[in-house]
């Protein structure tokens, strides 16, 4: 084992020193043994939904000499997820596909003693944007009526969403600071649950990713009110954005793949040539398109500089929140 | 009439070669993962979803729904011959069911379970496709405190099921619940009981390793120390027509078990959040409210293993219900369902009904055909499985402690839980000895995650107010008619020591 | 038996004030328009716990409960020992697996109970304890494409000559 290790890295400085692209690198390396693909959530949420897909990619064209196996390791808003990284016992074959609680649990639950930024960054699959739902019943079609009406109720305005410190949790409460808004907050267990209970018109409004709230939007049921996007998305063109409305704020769920922290260059190039080439298939561009993802491709580099912003903006947004 | 055209159409969509070979290899799949305790539909679906990119969108779901079915047939066979639920949705089956298997009428358990889980499911496959856009709109009338209503009728069931010592069955209810709340609290976002500070508890504890720590090890260890290693089950012996005289006497004695079970597993199942396990659980505690012969129940009546089986085969295909006409997942499984959907581009909601008929439909067709394959396929095997009970207990008993603990990684993927599992084991083990009921704790891991969050997230809306569970029409009801069936038994004691003290 | 019942009355009577004393590190009570705190329902739930710890332990006194008129010795010597052999079997297994792999926990937990405590034949031992294994193996790995875990490095070189068959 030692052996090979060393062999491995002396390849590797060798290789580099002949600065060899690298794709060619990524050839050197293979995984051993079945790649552990945790997944940050439970069952049936957006992360869950995008890790079996690319899964079933890679799986259906073949792409990798060992699968990789899907494990949801949800437990504590995703802590568990981060210390069976954290404490991987083989980083080479371990990986995860996160959300923000990448950034916020960490944040949160600072006696896990988790560094996200010592995670390996391997590919970006897209960032999921919010928008702001009400049911068409409410009478209410924009952005305005909305904030008249919570007005109004003074306090009584209800609206669910999945949990404290969680994404949708940050986006309402920089709303409710920038308009002055007494929302009473129902936490769920995840985002279809919330978008079920707007159906029934149990709450009164949420923040949903557009994949979630989509079966109830084409049914008409559902009615956009502003997103929380940079630009206007191209799904909802009539939808104005947060920022149209003078705030500069956008907020955006990431779906990334990352390595456990001390995972080898070799191993981390060989996932980064193979999601990149899941990313660029059809079956993803599709994806992206049928549910309303932004793409957002980094290199690592960018991907470190990227995290180390979120991790501030996180902590800054919590800071207001508590 | 234009139900039945769509149906029709959708039959012979089923009927298709292709697809009728992929629910052939999709029941006897996952009967057999299903059959293994630790392991149930959500793994087999989960293992095969990337398979399904090869063929058309409505053979894949199709496949994916043969193998849930399977898997709901397979969980009572682990119930009945191992006395592990393999499945929350089976403990209840292992009520009645291990008792049969122990007095050696395994196969009238099997027979029972797969005849009333082919009821449960036919009939539930009935109502869907005759009502489930109407069920639709039901189901969002069940907002927080609807459910909680609902918890709280599932636990006025439990009262039946103790023991006779009342301060041992509360406090195993307690437990329960309380164990229910480890690792993280959903509403106020922050870790809760993370027993003594080990981080391994952030998960919280499963259903599955508890169920596993107490039936898989506990019970285990109390049969052979009881049995003191020497008794096995009576000799079984499997003929085709002792077969079909347990098929007639599971008619017979089951069919009462069976109707209760089918109807009440339904409309639970329907509600999304609830699912197939509160369902199977009222069943059973609503078969036995109504049996003429109550005291049979928990020591092998077969309506006791029809009623809970019944239900959670029905409530499996309502829970599908939630899932294609809302996008919500009404269990795990039908969440990696919905994902697979997404995959293959359809998009759940209101609309599916309408803009995607042929799959819709084609699905539904696939519940009958998928049914029938179900149950003449486990009929089938029930002779092997009835011929691993005549093993040797000596060889038999290391065999359930390797599926238990194999079976327990497979389900949690930690070691942590595993020795949780032992832990459980052990304690379970001296529990029982000095007759603590712990089934109600079982029961109320599961029940529990429902109930308190419910109940805080309609506390929420009403700022507080306790009567939002009373006031609200639905809710209102059903909470009432809950705590008359709570306080009943007391009240019953009362009566009785009232009586005794004037005598 | 008699003791038993009280002793085991009281460890739990303890683990429920433990649970108590835990709750209370979020709020337990009622908040006032939020309904109740993190806290709330763990903690209330543990003191019923402990308030049936106390009925049991009064229906002890009182001399209600089966175990506790017993006289009776909780297990005999046999009894200790097939709980001992056989529960501490189940304890070794588990130690096992992070040294030696599931798999190799498996077999040896199978020698051990098939031979040591079944007394079965050593060919029919080694069958099953081979067998099992490997079958395992092929189903959890192969089919169903769970990992097990795989115990300290040496084990390594088996597991790539595994990987290599199924995949």
């Amino acid at each position: 084992m030692k052996l090979s290790k060393r062999l491995f890295l002396g390849l590797a400085v060798g290789s580099t020193l002949a600065t060899l692209p690298m794709s060619a690198l990524a050839q050197d390396w293979e995984p051993t043994r079945p790649v552990d693909f945790t997944i940050m959530a439970g069952s049936g949420g957006g992360a869950d939904q995008i890790a079996r897909f690319v899964q079933s990619v890679v799986e259906a064209n073949d792409m990798t000499n060992r699968p990789l196996i899907p494990t949801n390791r949800g437990g504590g808003s995703g802590a568990e997820a981060l210390l069976h990284l954290k404490d991987a016992r083989d980083p080479d074959h371990t990986l995860m596909v996160t959300l923000n609680s990448f950034y916020t649990t960490p944040i949160r639950q600072e006696g896990l003693g988790v560094d996200v930024e010592q995670f390996t960054p391997i590919t970006m699959m897209g960032v999921d944007p919010f928008v702001l739902w009400v049911h068409k019943d409410s009478g209410i079609t924009t952005f305005e009526q909305y904030i008249e009406t919570v007005r109004e109720m003074n306090g009584e305005y209800v609206m669910g969403g999945t949990g404290s410190g969680q994404e949708d949790s940050i986006v309402i409460a920089y709303m409710s600071g920038a308009y002055d808004l007494d929302i009473k907050y129902i936490p769920y267990d995840g985002g279809g649950a919330v978008a079920k209970d707007l159906a029934g018109q149990q709450i009164m409004a949420t923040v949903n990713n557009p994949a979630e709230a989509k079966g109830f939007y084409e049914a008409g049921d559902f009615v956009p009110l502003l997103a929380f996007s940079d630009e206007r998305m191209d799904a909802y063109p009539d939808v104005p954005t947060l920022k149209e409305k003078g705030h500069d704020f956008s907020y955006y769920n990431q779906r990334a793949i990352v390595g456990a922290p001390g995972m080898s260059d070799q191993a981390a190039a060989y996932y980064r040539d193979l999601f990149g080439k899941v990313y660029e298939g059809d079956d993803w561009q599709t994806y992206l398109v049928s549910e309303s993802l932004s793409p957002l491709p980094m290199d690592e580099a960018e991907t470190r500089a990227y995290w180390a912003t979120q991790v501030e903006n996180h902590r800054k947004l919590l800071s207001e929140i508590d | 009439m234009e139900v039945l055209s769509f149906l029709a159409s959708g039959v012979l969509t089923a009927l298709e070669p292709i697809n009728l070979g992929l629910i052939l290899i999709g029941v006897t799949v996952g009967l057999f993962i299903g059959a293994m305790p630790g392991l149930g539909s959500v793994n087999g679906v989960a293992i095969l979803l990337p398979i399904t990119f090869l063929v058309p969108p409505a053979s894949a779901i199709i496949f994916l729904a043969a193998i849930y079915y399977g898997a709901m047939y397979g969980g009572a066979i682990s119930s009945v011959t191992l006395g592990i639920p393999g499945a929350s949705t089976a403990v209840a089956t292992t009520f009645d069911g291990r008792p049969l298997a122990l007095q050696g009428r395994a196969s009238l358990a099997l027979v029972t379970a797969a005849l009333a889980s082919f009821v449960g499911g036919t009939v539930a496959t009935v109502f869907f496709s005759l009502f489930a856009p109407l069920l639709a709109t039901v189901a969002l009338n069940f907002g927080p405190p609807e459910i909680f209503a609902l918890m709280l009728l599932a636990f006025a069931t439990f009262v039946g099921l103790g023991g006779d010592d009342i301060p041992k069955t509360i406090f195993s209810i307690c437990f329960g619940l309380v164990l229910a709340t480890v690792g993280f609290d959903t509403i106020s976002g922050e870790p809760r009981l993370v027993l003594f500070d080990i981080q391994g508890f952030l998960r919280g504890i499963g259903f599955i390793v508890l169920a596993i720590g107490v039936y898989g090890i506990g019970e285990m260890l109390w049969t052979i120390e009881q049995t003191r290693g020497e008794i096995t089950t009576t000799n079984p012996k499997m003929t085709v027509k002792g077969l079909a005289s347990d098929a007639k006497e599971a008619v017979r004695r089951g069919w009462k078990g069976t109707w209760i079970g089918s109807l009440l597993g339904f409309f639970v199942g329907v509600l999304p959040a609830a699912g197939a396990t509160p369902g199977s659980l009222m069943s059973y505690g609503v078969a036995k409210m109504v049996s003429k012969t109550p005291e049979e129940y928990g020591h092998g009546s077969p309506d006791g293993v029809a009623a809970p089986e019944a239900a959670n085969n029905s409530a499996s295909t309502g829970s599908m219900l939630p899932m294609l006409t809302l996008g919500i997942p009404g269990s795990p499984t039908t969440a990696i369902l919905l994902g697979g959907m997404v995959i293959w581009g359809l998009t759940p909601g209101p609309r599916l009904f309408i803009d995607e008929s042929e799959f819709v439909w084609g699905l539904i067709g696939s519940f009958y055909i998928s049914n029938l394959a179900a149950v003449l396929i486990n009929l089938a095997f029930i002779p092997l499985f009835v011929w691993m009970l005549r093993m040797p207990f000596t060889i038999l008993a290391p065999l359930i402690f390797v599926l238990s603990i194999v079976g327990g990684f497979a389900a949690s993927r930690s070691m942590h839980d595993l020795w949780l599992i032992v832990i459980f084991g052990l304690g379970a083990f001296f529990m029982r000895k000095f007759d603590y009921p712990l089934a109600p704790a079982v029961l109320a891991i599961v029940l529990g995650p429902i109930a308190e969050p419910t109940l805080r997230q309609s506390l929420l809306l009403s700022s507080g107010d306790p009567a939002i569970f009373f006031t609200r029409p639905i809710a209102g009801p059903i909470t009432v008619i809950a705590i008359i069936l709570i306080l009943l038994p007391a009240i019953k004691l009362l009566r009785r020591k009232g009586r005794v003290a004037t005598s | 038996m008699r003791q038993g019942e009280i002793s085991l009355a009281g460890i739990l009577a303890l683990f429920s004030l433990y649970l108590m004393w835990k709750s209370t590190e979020l709020p337990i009570g009622y908040i006032r328009g939020q309904g109740p705190g993190g806290g709330f329902w763990p903690f209330w739930l543990s003191v019923g716990m402990l308030l049936s710890c106390l009925a049991i332990a009064w229906n002890w006194w009182r001399g209600k409960s089966p175990a506790a008129l017993s006289d009776e010795p909780l297990m005999d010597a046999f009894g200790w020992r097939t709980v001992l052999f056989v529960g501490g079997g189940v304890v070794g297994f588990v130690a096992m697996i992070s040294i030696v792999s599931m798999y190799g926990a498996v077999a040896l937990f199978l020698i051990y109970y098939l031979r040591f405590l079944g007394r079965h034949s050593w060919l029919l031992t080694l069958a099953i304890a081979v067998v099992l294994p490997v079958a395992l193996f092929f189903f959890f790995e192969g089919a169903m494409q769970i990992s097990m875990p795989q115990g300290l490095p040496f084990t390594q070189p088996f597991f790539d000559v595994m990987y290599d068959i199924i995949y």
